[in-house]
Order: C-alpha cells, then sequence, then structure tokens
C-alpha cells in the first residue's frame, strides 16, 4: 500500500502583472515525505510556496489537502491555512510578543487555548528545541538562529500537517545555520511531511526523499537526490549544479 | 607632577579638553545672552508703559486664582476629548487600510472625513459646528456650545491623528501579517494583534505632539462662549485696562505643556535609541 498523498498541486498558475512567476506546476507530497525545492532565484521557490498555503492567491489549478481542494474560489483560507506551517527567511517573530507569547498566540487566538495553558505548551515545545532559557526574552535580543527556532516552534504550536520552508538558513551566519537544520531533521525524524527551498544542497541531498529543480516557474527535473545531484539529466540542472558548486556551496 | 593622569590615553585627553571648551563655550554666550537681554529691554523707549500694562505683579497676583479656576473647564475639554480623538482616529485609520471590497463606503467616507476636516482652520469649524449644529437641533439641552466646541475639536483632531495612525499602520512590514496569517490568524486578529500594538507604539512620539497643541487649542472652544481661561483672561483685562491676566493665562498654559513637551522629547530620544540610530554632532 502506498502513503497517502497529503498535499497534491496540479496545473498551479500565478503571474505578476505580465511576470509569469509559475507556469503549470505539478507535484504531490506523500505524508511523511520531504520535498526540497532547489533553483536559481526568481525560479519561483518562495512564490510556489506561498502559493500553497494561501498567502498569494493563485491564477489557475488545484491545491488538494487531503484531497480537498483549499484554493478553491470562495473558500474561507483561514481554518485551512492553520493546518499548513510555515517558516520564513526572515523569521518574522512578532517583535512587541516575548517568546513564549509569539508560540502561544496561534493557539490563542485560532484555536481558542486558554492563556495559561497555551504558554504551557508553548513551554514545553520551546524546551524541547533547546530554548528554556529564551523564553521570557524578546526576538530583537536573540541571535538569528535562535529566532528561527522560535519561528518554528511558533508554527509547530498549530499541529501542522505540513509546513513550508521558504529558504529559512539564508538569514543566517554561516555558523548558526547548523542549529537550525538540527531541527530540521529531528521534524523529519517525527515524520513531519515537509516542502523545503533551499540553497543548501549538502543539507538538500542529505534529508529530502525527493529533490525538485525549478527552472522558469516549472518543475524542470525531479528526483531523488541522489541521482538528481550525481546525474542530473537536464542541461539546466548541470548548469545550475555547476554554478553552486563553482561558488563552493556543495 | 601635574598633568594629564597616566591612565588617561591621548583620546581621552583630547576628548576631555573638547568637553571642557564646549562647557565653557555653551556658559559664556548663556550669560551674554541673559546680559543682552536683561540690558537692552529695559532700555528700549517705551518699556516702562510696556511693563505697566503687561507685567503688572499686583495685577498678575489678583487675577491668577480667577484664572486658575477657568482653566479648570480647559482641562475639562481636554480629558473629554483625548479619549474621544484616540477612538475616533484610529477607526478612521483602521478604516482607510482596510481592504475588503464590501467596506468601500467606509473607506471612501475615511478619506472624505480626513480630507474635509484637514482642509478647514480649527477655528472654523468650531464656529461652524458650535453654532451651526444647534441651530438644527431645537432642544436646548443640546445647544451647549460647551458640548458642540468639544465635537469640533475632536473632528479637527481626529482627522490629523488618524493620519499619524495610518502612517504606524502602514510602518508595519507586510510580512508580520504574512507570519500571522500562515498561522490561521484572520484579518481581523492580525490587525488586532500584531498590527496594531506595533504600530501605535511607533506613533507613540508623533502623538505626544498633537497631545501638547492640543492642550493649547482648548482654549479656541471660548470663542464660542464657553467661560475658560482665554476668556477669563479676556474679561479680566477688559476690566482692568491692563494685558497681564493674558501673561497669566500663558503662564498657566506653559506651566502644563511644558512639561508634556519634556516627555514628548524624552520618548522620543529613547525610541531612536532602542533602534540604534546615534544623533551626529
Amino acid at each position: 500500500m502506498s502513503t497517502p498523498i497529503k498535499l497534491a498541486l496540479r496545473g498551479i498558475t500565478k503571474s505578476f502583472g505580465d511576470t509569469a512567476v509559475l507556469r503549470g506546476i505539478d507535484l504531490e507530497v506523500a505524508t511523511g515525505e520531504v520535498i526540497t525545492l532547489i533553483g536559481a532565484s526568481g525560479s519561483g521557490k518562495s512564490t510556489l510556496l506561498r502559493c500553497s498555503n494561501l498567502l498569494e492567491p493563485i491564477d489557475d489549478g488545484e491545491i488538494l489537502l487531503d484531497g480537498f481542494d483549499i484554493a478553491e474560489p470562495g473558500l474561507d483560507p483561514d481554518p485551512l491555512r492553520r493546518r499548513i506551517g510555515m517558516i520564513f527567511q526572515s523569521f518574522n517573530l512578532f517583535p512587541h510578543m516575548s517568546v513564549v507569547d509569539n508560540v502561544a498566540i496561534g493557539p490563542r487566538k485560532v484555536l481558542g487555548v486558554s492563556k495559561d495553558q497555551a504558554r504551557e505548551s508553548a513551554r514545553e515545545l520551546l524546551v524541547r528545541l533547546g530554548l528554556e532559557s529564551r523564553i521570557d526574552a524578546y526576538p530583537d535580543q536573540m541571535s538569528g538562529g535562535q529566532q528561527q527556532r522560535v519561528a518554528i516552534a511558533r508554527s509547530l504550536a498549530m499541529k501542522p500537517e505540513v509546513m513550508l520552508l521558504d529558504e529559512i538558513t539564508s538569514a543566517l551566519d554561516p555558523e548558526l545555520v547548523g542549529e537550525v537544520l538540527d531541527v530540521v531533521r529531528d521534524l523529519k525524524a517525527d515524520g513531519m511531511t515537509m516542502l523545503f527551498a533551499t540553497h543548501e544542497m549538502n543539507f538538500a541531498r542529505e534529508i529530502s526523499d525527493r529533490v525538485c529543480f525549478l527552472h522558469q516557474g516549472q518543475i524542470l527535473e525531479q528526483g531523488p537526490p541522489e541521482a538528481l545531484f550525481s546525474q542530473p539529466s537536464e542541461a539546466r540542472t548541470q548548469e545550475f549544479l555547476q554554478r553552486v558548486t563553482d561558488a563552493g556551496r556543495i | 607632577m601635574a598633568g594629564p593622569e597616566p591612565s588617561l590615553t591621548r583620546r581621552e585627553v583630547y576628548e576631555r579638553e573638547r568637553r571642557r571648551r564646549g562647557a565653557f563655550i555653551g556658559a559664556t554666550s548663556t550669560i551674554a545672552a541673559i546680559t543682552a537681554v536683561v540690558v537692552l529691554v529695559p532700555r528700549a523707549p517705551r518699556w516702562e508703559q510696556v511693563k505697566q500694562s503687561f507685567f503688572d505683579v499686583d495685577l498678575l497676583r489678583e487675577s491668577f486664582p480667577d484664572l486658575l479656576r477657568a482653566f479648570w473647564l480647559d482641562v475639562q475639554i481636554f480629558a473629554w476629548s483625548l479619549p474621544l480623538i484616540f477612538v475616533l482616529s484610529l477607526l478612521v485609520a483602521i478604516a482607510r487600510n482596510s481592504r475588503s471590497p464590501a467596506l468601500f463606503p467606509l473607506r471612501a467616507l475615511a478619506v472624505v472625513f480626513t480630507d474635509v476636516f484637514r482642509g478647514v482652520p480649527v477655528i472654523l469649524t468650531i464656529y461652524l459646528i458650535g453654532f451651526g449644529i444647534p441651530g438644527l437641533i431645537p432642544s436646548r439641552a443640546w445647544s451647549n456650545p460647551l458640548i458642540w466646541g468639544t465635537v469640533a475639536l475632536v473632528l479637527s483632531y481626529s482627522a490629523y491623528t488618524s493620519e499619524v495612525f495610518r502612517a504606524g499602520i502602514e510602518s508595519v512590514h507586510e510580512s508580520q501579517r504574512a507570519a500571522a496569517r500562515s498561522l490561521g490568524m484572520s484579518s481581523r486578529q492580525t490587525m488586532r494583534s500584531v498590527v496594531l500594538p506595533q504600530a501605535i507604539r511607533r506613533v507613540i512620539p508623533p502623538l505626544m505632539n498633537s497631545l501638547v497643541s492640543l492642550q493649547k487649542d482648548v482654549a479656541l472652544v471660548s470663542l464660542i462662549g464657553p467661560v475658560e481661561v482665554l476668556r477669563r483672561a479676556q474679561n479680566q483685562t477688559s476690566l482692568a485696562a491692563n494685558f497681564t491676566p493674558y501673561v497669566g493665562a500663558a503662564i498657566i498654559f506653559l506651566g502644563l505643556t511644558i512639561p508634556c513637551t519634556r516627555i514628548a522629547d524624552h520618548l522620543l530620544t529613547r525610541e531612536r535609541r532602542r533602534t540604534g540610530a546615534t544623533a551626529i554632532s
């Protein structure tokens, strides 16, 4: 028996003005699968993630969550969006709230959990992510790596079924990348379904079940990481990987 | 041996010397300015007459308690207007920032409101509303100029303050909304819990500024009747044929506005320090 499909994208198109950013994306993510999206800047990785949880409305296509089209026009996106977690490149923590409140705000406002209970769960989550000493700190007082881990905790507090990770280590100093990637490893070990846009090729190779190479708004090539990284079949993919290798990023 | 202590670096010695010279120049120029005023003003040809009619100490002492009592009305108008302005301007700012097409009429109304009340001088608004509305409503209970003067003040100030709030709301980066929405929060929850708390914090210094000018502009309500401190001073001035009560009223206003201005400045510097910008001398 094959694992059920958690998230399916069918024929997604999206333009900003005259610029077509996504030109017919088809992608199926099985439950517990980790898929990384690689590709040059502007290839549509971020837009694809933002469309997947309806932060950007799509022009055409279907986004099926457990087989149910959440992009159906006229549907209220809020109750659907909470089932999909998102982590951003620039963390986007709420600067006016302490760490524990950042994590507790989602369950409090969206799920109606009481303040004390939400904080208690938030505390447990932060301890699990090794942030117990920063529970009462404010985002601006922390390192980028810590902030990003808080952002992950904030998203996990909503118990998402899928997580979208948008270049979550790109804004970090090199020595802080590791602590964030460790969290992603743990998430995979827990069986989290993830769609992960990244420039960390080594990590993509290590963690992905499947790698997709995006080029000009289309998935040009996809496959298991070993195959795609060592023997890319498309010339564009080879070219991209060569450039990344030359830049010393592999 | 005299001279710089050995623990000081060359830079520290230089900085100390520079500070000393700065303090000296500051002190000298202050003394020179004060001397100039004290020596030159009394030499003005009509100083004696001016002193008589503006700075009559006995009259000041005599009229001051009365002025202070009248000032209580200013304080009351101020205390009423302040929360009303806060709420109204925040609502207008939120309406202008709304994106739902269903709220178009509200958005349009908010634009017209700010355009009209920012475009008309406060005094004119007070005259028009203070005399116009009681004319519309025959009931005597609602013809109190105090009420309509306050309403006019609230409308005028809300138009200005709503723009301050709007700027604050727009200064909160779009990514904050994205983060809140991705947690499943509705646009209303996002506005309340994420955008507004940050926006209001950022606009506190400019809000303090409007607060200071509101304290003074309360006196404009006197133009349509209520006897507050400016009106009282006017009466006393005509009775005594002497302008000293005006000076008394000015002193009372300064007693309130100067501390407020200092607090506003303090908040501004603190905000600047917090955001990390250093002042360049």
